[in-house]
């Protein structure tokens, strides 16, 4: 008996404390009056992504004095892990369903990505993918926004930059899974259209470690130039090591790249990296009072975060969750939110960006860049020239 | 008649460093028949020691990796004397837990001291040119990996047949009570050979850096091509895993030259069909 009324004193207690502690916790909770979830890789090999958005989204934040348009915002942070399409459908559930978040950002996959369509339909929640790059991702909700870019985006002005330097022949090299692929269709397409001619497809195994073979194969087909698309780490390294030792340089054939001078990568290079050329859509080297700020804004939030696509996604992801919030007053209200979204003009560290309606899909400068040597002997990504304003090329494709 | 030399020379020159990130195995796995699986935390360790080492204290190349791989070394012996020596008599299944387990940890800490980026071995001036082999260049770096994968093997196979050392270690392995009862030093046998191992292990992290780049995930990621080689070359058999290493690495790299659509099908099918021709490898010592 005398355990039962222990127990009953145990348990009037401990449900005493509970409701206390929620009683507690109520007035914490609705002082955040905007939630807002980011989806990212914070474990496993691409752990440096999540860091990065991360820093990307709380510079921006601190940036604006902790605020957006006045509401005070509760970030919330989820793993993604790696490309895990059903755990991303789940985490995002979590994150509407038992956190009540407004709005959705990060994904570093495109799977990942896919998996959320009808999460985000039927909640009316929009969701600002921070990377993901496959185009049609964001045909498949009308709640999708992306700030970062496409394979096509980068690479249809690459194509038609080579075709206008005189270049005929040109060998593609890719990694052989969907975006390489992507990559290969987009450079294929364009490039001869523009009149040249595509001589060999190669696409290399993702577990190639030996890139000697392949670049012996790009100097023994006679072209001009190879394009390349890799995915970052290690297989960018090899390659890249691989076009200098086998003397593909020398050889006068040319390097058209997008993502692999990525500023994460890039002073893993050395100097092996010195003039290679790529098109893509931002470098930390872009000379603006806007990436200056961007960049004192990170630096200040993670002293090791590098300024690069992923972290400048997820800050121009913030400005749009920002202008969400002001157009709704704070309010949950996700059709109001995504009209809104979609008209923004602005600009960008990267420099003048805009929300096109129709595809949700960011609409930026494309740049030629070569990487030199800048300041303090460091390796950069200089802008040389820019294509001009480029919207995703990808859809209907 | 020029894509053949191709073949051969950058067969030759990957299947060596398969080799020489496969010889330490040999030695733990394949001598000592112990499931180490922690192999390429051991291998990983010398690159990184030695990327800081010459990175970051500014030593020459040739100190930077002497000492990495002596340290390494001494870290096997000192895991080998504190926790691995309890393992020896436990069923395979535990010592693949447990390695696989101590390469987790491995991976857990390169990525917290280091972070999550590649780690470079920076490469002196006579080690960065290509050097003219008449048909072709080849990267200095990679001529070095083929001298260095040949001495090993020499200097391995003359410990192993013709030193009091190599009699010693053959004796305990066979049988280790009766070694023990006729005065050899098991515990010592066990703990230089296995610090030996972790030490080839570091010395082909070093050299393989150029082709496997080091990262805190190096121990997961190309477990499966050193087991492949070892398992293929035969179990105790350095030599075997020398000629397991060559044929493999020419298989993968003609692939890559004449059939890259098909991915790894063929490295793994040649696996495949050398194990069913001879299951205790290429070379085996006919021990089962």
């Amino acid at each position: 008996m005398k355990i039962t009324h222990r127990w009953l004193r145990n348990a009037a207690i401990s449900t005493l404390a509970l409701m206390t502690s929620v009683a507690l916790m109520a007035p914490d909770r609705a002082q955040a009056q905007v939630k807002v979830g980011i989806i990212a890789p914070f474990s496993g090999p691409f752990a440096h992504y999540g860091a990065l958005f991360k820093a990307g989204a709380e510079a921006y934040l601190a940036s604006q004095g902790g605020k957006l348009a006045g509401q005070s915002v509760e970030m919330i942070y989820r793993d993604e892990g790696g490309p895990n399409p059903a755990k991303a459908r789940t985490t995002a559930q979590e994150l509407v369903v038992n956190d009540k978040v407004d709005y959705i950002g990060g994904v570093v996959f495109s799977p990942n990505a896919f998996a959320l369509a009808p999460v985000i339909t039927e909640s009316k929640t929009p969701f600002v993918i921070f990377n993901a790059a496959t185009s049609d991702i964001t045909t498949k909700s009308d709640y999708y926004l992306r700030t970062s870019y496409t394979l096509w985006q980068v690479t249809v002005p690459m194509a038609q930059h080579a075709a206008k330097k005189g270049l005929k022949k040109v060998v593609t090299a890719v990694m052989d899974y969907a975006p390489g692929v992507d990559a290969e269709n987009a450079f294929k397409s364009e490039f001869t259209k523009q009149g040249g001619q595509v001589i060999e497809s190669i696409r290399m195994p993702l577990a190639t470690n030996d890139f000697a073979p392949f670049a012996q194969r790009i100097k023994a087909s006679g072209a001009q130039a190879v394009y390349v698309f890799l995915p970052g780490g290690p297989p960018n390294l090899g390659f890249v090591k691989a076009y200098q030792e086998n003397g593909l340089r020398q050889a006068g054939i040319e390097f058209l790249g997008t993502a692999e001078t990525d500023e994460f990568d890039l002073q893993k290079f050395g100097d092996s990296a010195l003039g290679l050329t790529t098109a893509f859509h931002y470098s930390a080297a872009h000379d603006s009072p806007a990436n200056k700020a961007f960049a004192a804004a990170v630096a200040k939030q993670n002293k090791d975060a590098v300024t690069n696509y992923a972290t400048v996604g997820a800050w121009d992801g913030m400005y749009l969750i920002h202008k969400m919030i002001e157009a709704t007053g704070g309010k949950r209200d996700g059709d109001k939110a995504m009209a809104a979204a979609k008209t923004q003009k602005w600009d960008s560290p990267r420099g003048p960006v805009a929300m096109d309606p129709a595809t949700r899909h960011i609409t930026q400068n494309v740049y030629l860049r070569v990487v030199e040597k800048g300041p303090g002997n460091l390796l950069v990504n200089k802008e040389v020239q820019s294509f001009g304003q480029h919207g995703d090329h990808g859809l209907g494709k | 008649m020029t894509l053949l030399a191709n073949i051969l020379i950058d067969g030759i020159a990957y299947g060596m460093v398969l080799f020489i990130i496969s010889v330490g195995l040999s030695v733990t796995l394949g001598l000592m028949r112990f499931v180490n699986l922690a192999h390429g935390a051991f291998a990983m360790t010398g690159g990184y020691l030695a990327s800081w080492f010459i990175r970051a204290q500014d030593w020459p190349f040739a100190f930077g990796a002497v000492g990495a791989v002596v340290l390494t070394g001494l870290l096997g012996m000192a895991i080998e004397a504190l926790v691995l020596r309890r393992l020896y008599r436990m069923p395979e299944l535990q010592q693949v837990l447990f390695t696989i387990g101590l390469s987790f940890l491995f991976v857990a800490s390169a990525n917290l001291l280091a972070g999550p980026e590649v780690q470079l071995i920076p490469l002196p001036p006579w080690l960065k040119d290509p050097i003219d082999l008449g048909i072709r260049t080849l990267p200095a770096q990679r001529l070095l990996v083929v001298l260095t994968g040949l001495l090993v093997m020499m200097i391995s196979v003359l410990i192993m047949k013709y030193s009091r050392f190599g009699i010693w270690l053959r004796a305990t392995v066979d049988n280790t009570q009766a070694a023990s009862a006729l005065g050899i030093p098991v515990e010592w046998v066990y703990a230089l050979t296995f610090g030996a191992g972790a030490a080839l292990a570091g010395l082909g992290g070093i050299l393989g850096a150029e082709l496997l780049p080091l990262e805190p995930y190096y121990p997961i990621k190309y477990l499966v091509l050193v087991l492949v080689v070892v398992a293929v070359g035969g179990m105790g058999s350095v030599a075997g895993s020398m000629l397991a290493a060559l044929v493999l690495g020419t298989i993968d790299t003609a692939s890559k030259y004449l059939a890259s659509d098909w991915g790894s099908l063929f490295y793994f099918l040649v696996m495949a069909l050398l194990l069913a021709w001879r299951p205790q490898g290429l070379l085996s010592p006919g021990r089962t």
